[in-house]
């Protein structure tokens, strides 16, 4: 199946830096519609009834959130566009904002009359700088078109951390603390920044309202499965010919996006959704992409026949335990804990009951870890001994190899350590 | 930008600290215990207070960095890719480990998590540009640039 470009259609096609390019191709119409045809209800029913949802991993019906934080009533109400694009191997929502800025605020805009909000904010990853005075720009020339009097948007820098991407880490951020996670609930759509009802929402989410809004619920939800609507935009990276951005169709398989698309062969693993994403066989590669299977943020690392899958978790778990806020004890210590057990196996100092420790220690932490971080660091881990459990026997009963030829790499080095 | 005692006591006056921590980090290269003190008082909040929000964020330095920071991804694309060889390169070019400053104090050498240029691994930082699909061989060339 080939590509469908609807998040991206206007990517390549419009001048980033020139309104007059995104309203040449039909832009802000959807925001006109929105705000001189519609009640916010009517728009709230409209993202309801297309099924959309959540495109930053955790995929929660958009609609539904919304009517949450509209259904309140409080003095002020904020709109969060999460631009902190933290988790391992994804770049689409920076190729987002690089080439189509005005369709993220345009779908802001139409958020911000449906939930009612007066002030949103883009929260842009540090790492991310070079894009911060294009977005600002971008939204200042909105503002000039007059599209903006009924909130204003401003443009929020994170600090470099990877938790800031988590919605209530993200909320502390911007209020001056620790990046750390805050106990749920309550959610943000009824208590979040400051205490007021705050809608949080991904960068590819946002760029999906516009076009619901032209088109119609009904044309949305034809597209993709049974839980899953539209597309989804896709990063793929690792050991494929064309590593890129990709927009498929909800419930495109795996094959059609790592071989068909980004030319992947001779593999033996994908990892789906970060660091704590699915780690699946070759054998899986039919599989169809969607909430109800495998999505995550839409980041897929194609691994092929010649690599480790073991030291793949381990640099999984190094990422996990550097980014883990340490807020809660499961994460904090677990994290560490697993990060020790995976180097004792790549030094061969590995024993057979590191696989129940591993087994015990990540189920242990799915159930009692705060955040999503440390309730999703198990994934890689249980789907690595699911599907690659020989990996580790092998690894451990070879132990004594592993240290013979590390001593003599050791021998041959220069600094003594590798 | 000084709050009033009225704006930083207000219900959401802390929002401007974290603009404020990466403005002084940005101009001063570091945190130092003067600068936190500083905002400290603006902001009406204890000294600790402030260090803990600076020392959670990776580009907040509380120590002194070199004049160019450069960050290698560490992350899984670029580890796939090779990014250990582009490390080892950086080594031997400026002599520090990662965690290091040059002694002439023009480098600070860091590993960090994914930059989102994974398409492009293995990728780095210095200060805010970016550099993709890297080679060992390339490194001693784009750190004469900043030379
Ligand atoms: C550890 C962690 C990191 C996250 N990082 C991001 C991120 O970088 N970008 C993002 O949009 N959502 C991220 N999320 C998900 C957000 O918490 C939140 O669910 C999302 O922004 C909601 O928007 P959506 O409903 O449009 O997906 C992260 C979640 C967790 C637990
Ligand atoms: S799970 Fe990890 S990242 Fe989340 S609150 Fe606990 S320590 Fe922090
Ligand atoms: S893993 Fe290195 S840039 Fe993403």
């Amino acid at each position: 199946m080939a590509e469908k470009r609807i998040v991206l259609s206007k990517c390549g096609s419009i001048d980033p830096q020139d309104i007059g390019t995104y309203i040449a191709k039909g832009g802000f119409i959807a925001f006109i519609k929105a705000r001189d045809k519609m009640k916010p209800q009517a728009i709230i029913a409209e993202i309801k009834k297309s099924g959309l949802t959540g495109r930053g991993g955790a995929g929660f019906n958009t609609g539904l959130k919304w009517e949450l934080a509209r259904s309140i009533k409080a003095k002020a109400k904020y709109l969060l566009c999460n631009a902190d694009e933290g988790e391992v191997g994804t770049f689409k929502d920076k190729y987002i904002l690089s080439n189509d800025p005005f369709g993220l605020i345009e779908g802001m805009c139409i958020a911000g009359l449906a939930i009612g909000a007066q002030q949103a904010f883009i929260y842009l990853r540090n790492e991310y700088h070079f894009l911060y005075d294009p977005l600002v720009r971008a939204v200042g020339q909105v503002r000039e078109k007059g599209y903006l009097k009924h909130m204003d948007i401003q443009v929020f820098e994170g600090a470099g951390a990877y938790i800031c991407g988590e919605e209530s880490a993200l909320m502390n951020s911007i209020e001056g603390m620790r990046g750390e996670s805050r106990y749920k609930p309550p959610y943000p759509p009824t208590r979040g920044l400051w205490g007021l009802p705050t809608i949080i929402n991904n960068v590819e989410t946002l760029m999906n309202v516009p076009h619901i809004i032209n088109n119609g619920a009904a044309w949305f939800s034809a597209m993709g499965t049974g839980r899953s609507k539209g597309t989804k935009v896709f990063s793929v990276s690792g050991d494929v010919s064309r590593p890129g951005v990709y927009e498929l169709e909800m419930g495109s398989t795996l094959r059609e996006l790592v071989v068909g698309l980004a030319g992947a062969d001779d593999l033996k693993a994908v990892q789906i959704g970060g660091a704590t994403g699915n780690i699946l066989p070759a054998s899986m590669l039919d599989t169809p992409l969607s909430h109800e299977t495998y999505l995550g943020s839409g980041a897929v690392v194609a691994l092929n026949s010649g690599r480790d899958i073991i030291d793949v978790v381990q640099n999984d778990m190094h990422f996990l335990n550097d980014e883990s806020c340490g807020k809660c004890t499961p994460c904090r210590e677990g994290t560490e804990v697993m990060l020790e057990i995976f180097g004792r196996l790549a030094r061969g100092e590995g024993h057979e009951g590191d696989i129940n420790s591993l087994d015990a220690l990540a189920r242990a932490m799915a159930v009692s870890s705060l955040c999503g971080l440390g309730q999703a660091a198990a994934v890689p881990v249980l789907d690595s001994l699911r599907y690659f459990y020989n990996d580790y026997i092998d690894r451990i009963n070879q132990s004594h190899f592993l240290r013979s030829y590390l001593g003599g790499e050791l021998f041959k080095s220069e600094e003594g350590i590798r | 930008m000084v709050p009033s005692k009225k704006e930083a006591l207000s219900e959401n006056g802390r929002a401007g600290l974290l603009p404020a921590l990466k403005d002084r980090a940005g101009r001063e290269g570091c945190l130092n215990r003067e600068s936190m003190s500083g905002l400290a008082g603006q902001y009406h909040l204890p000294l600790n207070e402030v260090y803990g929000v600076s020392t959670f964020y990776a580009f907040l330095p509380v120590l002194p960095t070199g004049k160019n920071i450069i960050r290698v991804c560490r992350c899984l694309p670029c580890h796939l890719k090779d990014a250990q060889a582009v490390i080892g390169s950086i080594k031997k070019e400026l002599g520090i480990a990662p965690g290091e400053t040059s002694g002439d104090g023009k480098f600070s050498f860091e590993l960090v998590s994914c930059i989102g240029a994974c398409d492009q691994a293995p990728a780095m930082m210095i200060n805010d540009k970016l550099y993709g699909d890297l080679t060992p061989a390339g490194i001693a060339e784009i750190l004469k640039s900043y030379a």
